[in-house]
């Protein structure tokens, strides 16, 4: 559209193209898709596909599967404000996992499911739609429901803390897709870490009770925290080849800042173990808990209902 | 025929169509290759911009419509987009439209610092010009927008992230 267009509601009407979400006739042309073009570069020399994808599809897990949650908030949060926020973060989040889920697939193209032929889904759809629980590799934490909004304004403080750390350090990567993923994202994550962090302030120094749900979300969170800071073997593998981060190098970044939003809303740091996994196994692991099936039962639906994309 | 690089830079924002993707900064590059296909290369504002594939497909009909029947259009993330690529025509068209434009991004150098306290922006109500104007949340009706209210007219408006 030209300005002439713009200021006419009826340009573009008898077009056939994105405008129209299912268009008879669209062609879909997957190789000319915006986002497809963004993650196409080569792997570095000397990377292992097999863990390149691994650690994109983590990462990318966590955006999709905390967006999704924070999307039940659409149209029911406490003001309007609130509303626009979280939806916001969300759509920031499903942004990332929709590069990070593509470059996955870009890298391993036998990991998304195979569809029906002529089918229209992209990888990254794939991926989101047609994986399952047990193919998910996002921490629990991401994964909970959404609980009240202390729980999640907790969970976006804990998340964006740690994502936005990593973010920064990922921005270095030797793989040129996530290494500018990530310096893309993480100024995204500083909004909704600064978002969050003034929330929970506000929270803890608000009413008895805006301060008793605060504390009984942290409680209930942290035994998940340390699922992201503990080192798994595909970040080993990743941060050995240069193209990922180790966690646990992350906390000199962390913890500061999250000891800064504690001593402000004068919360104690949280001495509560973490939540064992089933014989070791976690998220990371595709050890999920039964809120991810639920989620995923309904995220998923539509997709599986219409693998070929028609009805 | 006009040249590839004008046509393109002639289109506007599906979102913000006050502005061209060129004033807004998203187009960053025009050429035609070997083969005598068009290639527009865009940098998307927000990971997650829902409008992009209508920016290919208002750029492709555009290019088409002035003869340019092979064209095509390549994202590029590196470097991340940054509200100071906003073109000064792009900040005078937001300022007439109601929209408060974006001060100068923060500068990157080392870990982003946690603030506690809200946003301090020189920020100016585009209708009546105050500075006295009070953030009422750093989300919008887009990613990039902050909302606002001017505390001498009173009236909402939004405010373009610095990023």
């Amino acid at each position: 559209m030209t300005h002439d267009e713009a200021d006419n509601p009826y340009a573009g009407l008898l077009v056939d193209d994105a405008h129209w979400a299912f268009g008879a006739g669209q062609e879909f042309r997957p190789d000319e898709d915006p986002v497809a073009t963004a993650v196409v570069a080569p792997v570095p020399e000397g990377v292992d596909r097999t863990a390149a994808a691994a650690y994109c599809l983590m990462l990318g897990d966590d955006a999709l599967v905390l967006a999704q949650r924070l999307s039940e908030w659409c149209g029911r949060a406490p003001d309007l404000e609130e509303d626009i926020a979280l939806s916001n973060i969300a759509l920031d989040l499903l942004g990332q996992a929709r590069l990070l889920l593509a470059r996955a697939a870009a890298i391993d193209p036998t990991l998304p499911p195979p569809l029906p032929d002529g089918s229209p889904v992209p990888p990254e759809d794939r991926l989101a739609f047609f994986r399952e629980e047990s193919g998910f590799r996002n921490v629990r934490m991401v994964e909970l429901p959404v609980g009240d909004f202390a729980e999640t304004i907790t969970r976006i403080l804990l998340f964006s803390t740690w994502r936005l750390a990593l973010f920064e350090r990922l921005a270095a990567s030797r793989d040129s897709v996530l290494a500018a993923l990530a310096a893309k994202g993480a100024r995204e994550l500083a909004y909704h870490r600064e978002f969050a962090a003034r929330w929970f302030v506000t929270l803890a120094g608000g009413t008895q009770e805006s301060r008793r749900r605060l504390l009984a979300a942290l409680g209930g969170l942290w035994p998940l925290w340390h699922e992201l800071v503990e080192t798994h073997p595909i970040e080993v593998e990743a941060a050995a080849q240069g193209i990922g981060v180790d966690p646990g190098s992350l906390v000199v970044d962390v913890e500061p800042v999250l000891e800064q939003v504690f001593a402000t809303a004068q919360v104690e740091w949280p001495s509560i173990g973490a939540l064992a996994g089933v014989r070791g196994r976690k998220g990371r692991d595709g050890c999920h808990t039964e809120a991810l099936s639920r989620m995923l039962a309904e995220m998923q639906v539509v997709a599986r209902a219409h693998p070929r994309g028609l009805w | 025929m006009i040249a590839a690089r004008e046509v393109a830079e002639r289109v506007v924002d599906p979102e913000l169509p006050m502005l061209t993707l060129a004033d807004l900064g998203v187009l960053r590059d025009v050429e035609v290759d070997e083969a005598g296909t068009v290639v527009v290369t865009l940098t998307p504002t927000y990971s997650g911009c829902p409008a992009l594939t209508t920016m290919r497909d208002d750029l492709l009909r555009a290019l088409r419509t002035a003869g340019y029947a092979d064209s095509r259009v390549q994202v590029r993330l590196a470097p991340a987009w940054s509200s100071d690529w906003i073109s000064p025509a792009g900040r005078a068209a937001l300022t007439e439209a109601g929209i408060s434009a974006p001060g100068p991004a923060p500068e990157r150098d080392g870990p982003v610092p946690l603030l506690l306290l809200p946003t301090r922006r020189t920020a100016r109500c585009p209708r009546c010009g105050s500075r006295e104007v009070a953030l009422l949340s750093e989300f919008g009706a887009t990613a990039c927008k902050a909302l606002y209210r001017c505390r001498s007219c009173w009236e909402p408006f939004e405010h373009v992230k610095e990023i």
